[in-house]
């Protein structure tokens, strides 16, 4: 008991700075908060803007981390064989620009512009959305599938488990779970995890 | 007088921070070179090491012992910051049976063109190893089941704890939180 008494400062100060991190955020079956948010192009977007789509590929990516840049390629393409299934991809910069001047909003429309993005590419202002949906690092997947009025959280994670090399990931998560919710079925795997950049705050 | 030099051996090699990694982990799949010099002393190579499975005893609790394990990477700005910190609570403990150790997270194609020049740059004393893993959902929660895979994280392990953090430390609470886990 002594033990955890003298313990007890430093851990009560690390729950402190950590608990952001934890605290929040959508579990799978959870019902997800639709948003409007400035694109690269200067109107704002939400899901509702989409009435014909079943559902959504919400990326939190952002310009600097390289673990986004390696997979910027590859989120084009989900972009491009989902969005005329109904799953578009919607990417949306969580960072804060004052603590990571790379992800600012003028900057995010000249990564677009550089790498033709197909889809929006979203500035969470005031960093509003990326706490409610409990994405913490970037690349960070929510798939969320349309039901009635509700967006219904599917798969939570990773994009598939190679960052350095798409040829060699054998495991397409992503892909894997639209597939299924395209068949009328659950995706088998609904959660993973992955190295990446934290999410900038200050 | 041979007494004597044993002696010495024996807390040179006691006392060397780079010494005990070697002894409890496989035989990596290849050394980077950070320091060229023929007589280079130790800490002039670092592993890197395919695979968990591979770095796994590092996550083994050794009997008094309180070890420090640290994910990074070069592009990780949060984590470059923290690394004097190691470097110093590393120095602070030297008498104290404190070990750190340095997981860096670099792509492995940029190993040499990012990580060396920074390693030879800031001649860091603390013990490095490189994990070159993509699969990292295969082995995220057998560091931590509470890591969500952000950069920086910081286990603390000792015999009978373990502490996790995800993100940032202070040079603060990285030396409160050693100083109070050795008091254990």
């Amino acid at each position: 008991m002594t033990m955890k008494n003298r313990l007890l400062p430093a851990l009560l100060l690390f729950v402190a700075t950590t608990m952001p991190l934890i605290a929040g955020g959508y579990e799978v079956g959870d019902s997800a908060t639709d948003f409007s948010l400035k694109n690269v192009d200067g109107r704002n977007v939400a899901m509702a803007d989409y009435p014909d789509a079943k559902g959504f590929i919400i990326i939190f990516t952002c310009n600097h981390c390289p673990y986004s840049v390696a997979y910027e390629d590859r989120i084009i393409a989900l972009d491009n064989k989902y969005k005329p299934k109904g799953f578009p991809v919607i990417a949306i910069n969580p960072n804060d620009p004052a603590v990571q001047p790379q992800d600012s909003f003028e900057k995010m429309k000249t990564r677009a512009k550089e790498k033709d993005f197909t889809f929006p590419y979203l500035f969470d202002e005031g960093q509003i959305v990326y706490p409610k949906y409990g994405a913490t690092r970037t690349p960070h997947v929510f798939i969320l599938e349309k039901n009635d009025e509700e967006y219904l959280v599917r798969y939570i994670g990773a994009i598939d488990n190679n960052y350095g090399d798409a040829d060699a990931a054998d495991e397409r998560y992503v892909e894997h779970a639209v597939d299924a919710l395209l068949r009328g079925d659950q995706p088998e795997t609904t959660f993973t995890k992955a190295i990446g950049c934290t999410i900038k705050k200050q | 007088m041979p007494y004597f030099a044993a002696i010495l051996t024996f807390l040179l090699i006691a006392m060397c921070p780079h010494d005990g990694v070697a002894q409890s982990l496989p035989e990596p799949a290849e050394w980077l070179r950070v320091d060229s010099s023929p007589v280079s002393s130790d800490g002039s190579s670092v592993p890197v090491y395919e695979g968990f499975d591979q770095l796994s005893p590092l996550l083994r609790p050794q009997a008094d012992t309180l070890h420090v394990i640290n994910f990074w990477a070069t592009w990780c700005a949060p984590c470059v910051k923290e690394l004097p910190y190691f470097e110093e609570a590393a120095q602070r403990a030297w008498d104290r049976p404190v070990r750190i150790t340095l997981v860096n997270l670099d792509f492995r194609k940029q190993l040499s063109t990012r990580l060396l020049p920074f390693l030879r740059e800031r001649k860091l004393r603390t013990q490095i190893v490189v994990l070159d893993d993509p699969d990292a959902n295969s082995w995220i929660n057998r560091v931590d089941s509470s890591w969500s895979g952000a950069i920086p994280a910081t286990l603390f392990l000792s015999e009978h704890t373990r502490v996790f953090v995800e993100g940032s430390l202070t040079r603060s609470s990285l030396n409160e939180l050693i100083e109070s886990l050795l008091k254990e």
